[in-house]
């Protein structure tokens, strides 16, 4: 049976032409979470039933996605019926898909997790759910949606979200962390709103694909990109505007600071990629080498800042800014060589959402373990907590980018991109990084097998924390081994092909 | 200059000014205000530039993106308020400690 | 709370620390407020550089208007054109409320006890901006009003009904109010899928129930806005308040 045609057998109890209802399930990525979070709101003992529900239901709609979209190609639906310039279009092709996956699975490891994690504390559980729900809300709105307008209120209700869970940790270190999340959060929102002010009044449209059709060199195209890209730059945290980034990530809660790392600074650096993608593509000019060049800063830099934290916390932390530098290699990489450097760039966000999640929930194990996260005094644990190890050595592996793992795929795609056009200095930092992350993994690995001087009480952990953060680490090296599968999904409706319109040269 | 383009151009100082706080002003509650600020001048730039139109009517779809901005900055507002009490009351301070003296 | 109320103080926060602090910035200052100047000609530029007329949407809401049920632009577009981004709009509220209660901890601030001239005009002016609140509800559809206004107003009759001490009766504060801050999101979600049964989209209103269901949205959410921006005002969940 074809894949369309199986979904649309799905619906046939409705309506017998249910063009209507097959359009709409494009919203139920949305419509699923924000129902579950509306619940969790309002039943508070049940949230964390509601919430692990809703996020099995999340990922059975994702994966009812796929097949849909592999047999009929990119999907678009008009909420509302009216359609750009009028309306809010949201559209799916596989660059989206891949994103919503990620999200729904990444998304319910976190959710298994905090199930354990909080499972002590009632309150804090009862406020964790319908927060976490309505953050994924926006992340797969974010990825949904086509209209500028529209996104501006998806990314508020991401940073809301994030900033409202980072506090939840209390103490004062991770209230201060939020609080400074938050002004830079709202700093970077007004800067892109600004932009779309500017765009709107240019050329009466938000929407993406009718503004690639309109675009032109005008001034204000320039300073709305400048005005929107500074404030997804800020929100990305990309290196040197990354100051934020560390102590919120490294002070919020386990399963927090993984959808911190894991998924949040996705959602704003996807929105970059889109504008760039539908908007710029002035291929290989002096923006994109800035990018890069700030990319590049990112990798050395963040690496080198992880290799010198004390705390096991903070070093996956500043791991993160040297990730997200990687992600923006592609931009000067993309010029010449087609969609090779956008999958490698791709593929690696999605390892790193695997690995990096998986990292920091092993994290969170280790400091409920032994009460602190001090690298120095991991007193033995490989042999203690052996799951929780292998869940961090085996994410680190895909973080340096070893093969097999998801991580090494995405780094080889961009080293490729960037050694068939001869362009050798991004090759060099692609590889230095590489090394510089072995480093700071080995530290910690290494300091699991010595004894600390000050041996301590150890805490009980969870099983199910155990094994999530080690399941979400061995899916990040299965990423490694399923090579074809990925990239056939990222294809879907040709995100990355150069379009017609745009500002080209 | 049309009372379009003052408008805008009121808006893009308050815009710069609410930065300027948002950046410098060390005490939260300044921090606050110069969103608030900022955000009132992106209104302004996106309400005013709306007045262009052949017939002098106001557009609505800016009309009604200013409307849903200013939910959103008031949502935000409240939610820093909330979280500036809690930093003042587990820090003693409204201000926020430099990040690198931790 | 006194001693956050000292904290709070802006313009009396001139200690030692903040001083040094201050001749160290003098050059920063100089920086950033030129670097700042810079961005304001810069997009000032740009400003003037835009075309003088700019027809804009208007022309186009204008055509559509006759099938929204509406006649007012702005509500059109806020309700029916572009409803997803207010259901959206509604969500950050929520979300704002649900922070809010997530940071309060039970700690809501201290009750006072109303002044005479307070407890009297309150009497006076809570039936009057409730009939205020009405009538922006119902002109919306026709002229300068609708749900965000109205529910403005309302939340301001539930900041000044708490200054005086109301309360909500504890029965009432948990579920029943969480279930009637969620109700203007679900109504709204729940109004667009009457569309799926004629054939359309989510969000897309059949013409002849068009009307009526946005008022129906409206006016539930008129009253979900103002309780949510009432909540936000007293801080904390009131089911947890000692």
């Amino acid at each position: 049976m074809e894949p369309s045609a199986l979904v649309r057998e799905l619906f046939a109890w409705a309506h017998a032409d249910a063009a209507g209802l097959m359009a709409s399930v494009l919203a139920l990525p949305v419509l699923v979470p924000l129902l579950g979070a509306l619940f969790a709101f309002v039943m508070r003992r049940w949230a964390a039933a509601i919430g692990l529900v809703t996020l099995l239901a999340l990922l059975a709609t994702v994966l009812l996605l796929i097949p849909w979209l592999l047999g009929a190609g990119a999907q678009g639906l008009a909420v509302g019926g009216w359609g750009a310039p009028l309306g809010v279009d949201l559209y799916a092709d596989g660059l989206s898909l891949a994103m919503l996956l990620m999200t729904a699975v990444v998304g319910l490891g976190i959710s298994l997790y905090a199930h354990s994690y909080f499972r002590a504390d009632p309150i804090r559980e009862q406020a964790f759910w319908p927060l976490w729900l309505l953050l994924l809300t926006a992340l797969n709105a974010l990825f949904l949606s086509r209209d500028l307008f529209n996104l501006y209120v998806t990314l508020e209700i991401l940073g809301l979200s994030a900033v409202a869970l980072t506090a939840l940790a209390g103490g004062a270190k991770a209230l201060v962390g939020a609080m400074r999340y938050l002004l830079v959060s709202l700093l970077g929102s007004l800067a892109y709103l600004l932009g779309i002010a500017l765009l709107y009044h240019a050329y009466a449209t938000v929407d993406l694909a009718l503004l690639a059709a309109r675009i032109d060199a005008a001034p204000a195209t320039w300073a709305a990109l400048a005005l929107m890209s500074a404030g997804l730059i800020l929100k990305t945290a990309l290196f040197p505007l990354h100051f934020w980034l560390p102590p919120a990530h490294a002070s919020a809660a386990a399963p927090v600071s993984a959808a911190l790392s894991a998924l949040v600074i996705k959602g704003s650096y996807y929105l970059l990629v889109r504008i760039w993608l539908e908007l710029v593509q002035v291929q290989s000019d002096g923006v994109a080498t800035f990018l890069g060049l700030l990319g590049a800063g990112a990798v050395l830099w963040g690496s080198i800042q992880a290799l010198v934290q004390t705390r096991l916390k903070l070093l996956i932390a500043y791991s993160t800014v040297a990730q997200i530098g990687y992600l923006f290699l592609a931009f000067p990489l993309a010029a010449g060589t087609g969609g090779l450097a956008w999958s490698g760039a791709l593929y690696l966000a999605l390892s790193h959402a695997l690995a990096k999640a998986a990292m920091f929930l092993a994290a969170g194990n280790l400091l409920r373990f032994g009460g602190h996260d001090r690298i120095a005094d991991l007193d033995r644990v490989v042999q203690r907590l052996p799951l929780s190890m292998a869940a961090f050595a085996l994410a680190g592996v895909s973080i340096i980018g070893l093969p097999p793992s998801g991580g090494f795929i995405g780094k080889w795609l961009l080293l490729e991109a960037a050694l068939s056009t001869g362009r050798w200095g991004w090759g060099i930092v692609i590889m230095l990084g590489g090394v510089l992350a072995a480093t700071y993994v080995f530290k910690v690995v290494g300091f699991a097998f010595t004894q600390a001087e000050h041996p301590h009480q150890a805490q009980r952990v969870p099983a199910t924390m155990e094994w999530v953060a080690f399941a979400l680490a061995v899916a990040a090296v299965l990423l490694g081994f399923l090579v074809a599968q990925p990239l056939m999904l990222l294809e879907i409706g040709d995100p990355f092909a150069a379009h017609v319109g745009g500002m080209g040269p | 200059m049309t009372p379009a383009i003052i408008y805008a151009l009121t808006g893009l100082g308050l815009f710069v000014l609410g930065l300027y706080a948002l950046i410098m002003r060390a005490h939260l509650l300044r921090k606050i205000l110069g969103f608030n600020v900022m955000g009132s001048g992106v209104f302004l730039v996106l309400a005013g530039l709306g007045q262009r139109t052949p017939m002098g009517g106001p557009d609505p779809v800016p009309q009604a993106m200013v409307i849903t901005g200013i939910v959103v900055a008031v949502a935000a507002t409240a939610l820093a308020l909330s979280l500036m009490l809690r930093v003042v009351a587990a820090t003693g301070r409204a201000r926020l400690p430099d990040p690198h003296h931790d | 709370m006194d001693k956050t109320k000292r904290d709070l103080r802006t313009a009396g926060e001139e200690d030692l620390d903040a001083r040094q602090e201050r001749s160290v910035q003098g050059l920063t200052r100089l920086v950033v407020a030129s670097l700042l100047a810079v961005v304001f000609v810069g997009l000032a530029l740009v400003i003037l550089a835009l075309p003088t007329e700019a027809p804009g949407l208007a022309d186009q809401v204008d055509a559509a208007l006759v099938d929204t049920g509406v006649t007012h632009p702005v509500t059109a577009v806020l309700l029916d054109f572009r409803g997803y981004d207010t259901l959206l709009e509604m969500v950050v509220l929520l979300l704002a409320l649900a922070g809010v209660w997530s940071l309060a901890e039970g700690s809501p601030r201290t009750d006072h006890r109303p002044g005479v001239m307070l407890d009297r005009l309150t009497r006076l002016y809570a039936p009057l901006m409730l009939m205020i609140a009405g009538y922006l509800l119902w002109v919306g559809s026709t002229a300068p009003g609708g749900a965000f206004q109205a529910g403005a107003v309302l939340g301001a009759a539930g900041v000044v009904l708490t200054l005086t001490g109301w309360r909500l009766p504890r029965r009432l504060a948990g579920w029943p109010l969480r279930l009637l801050l969620v109700s203007g999101v679900l109504v709204f979600i729940a109004a667009g899928l009457v569309g799926l049964g004629f054939d359309r989209v989510w969000l897309d209103y059949p013409p002849p129930w068009s009307g009526a269901l946005i008022l129906l949205i409206e006016t539930v959410a008129s009253v979900a806005i103002g309780v949510t921006l009432a909540a936000l005002f007293l801080g904390g969940h009131p089911e947890q308040t000692p």
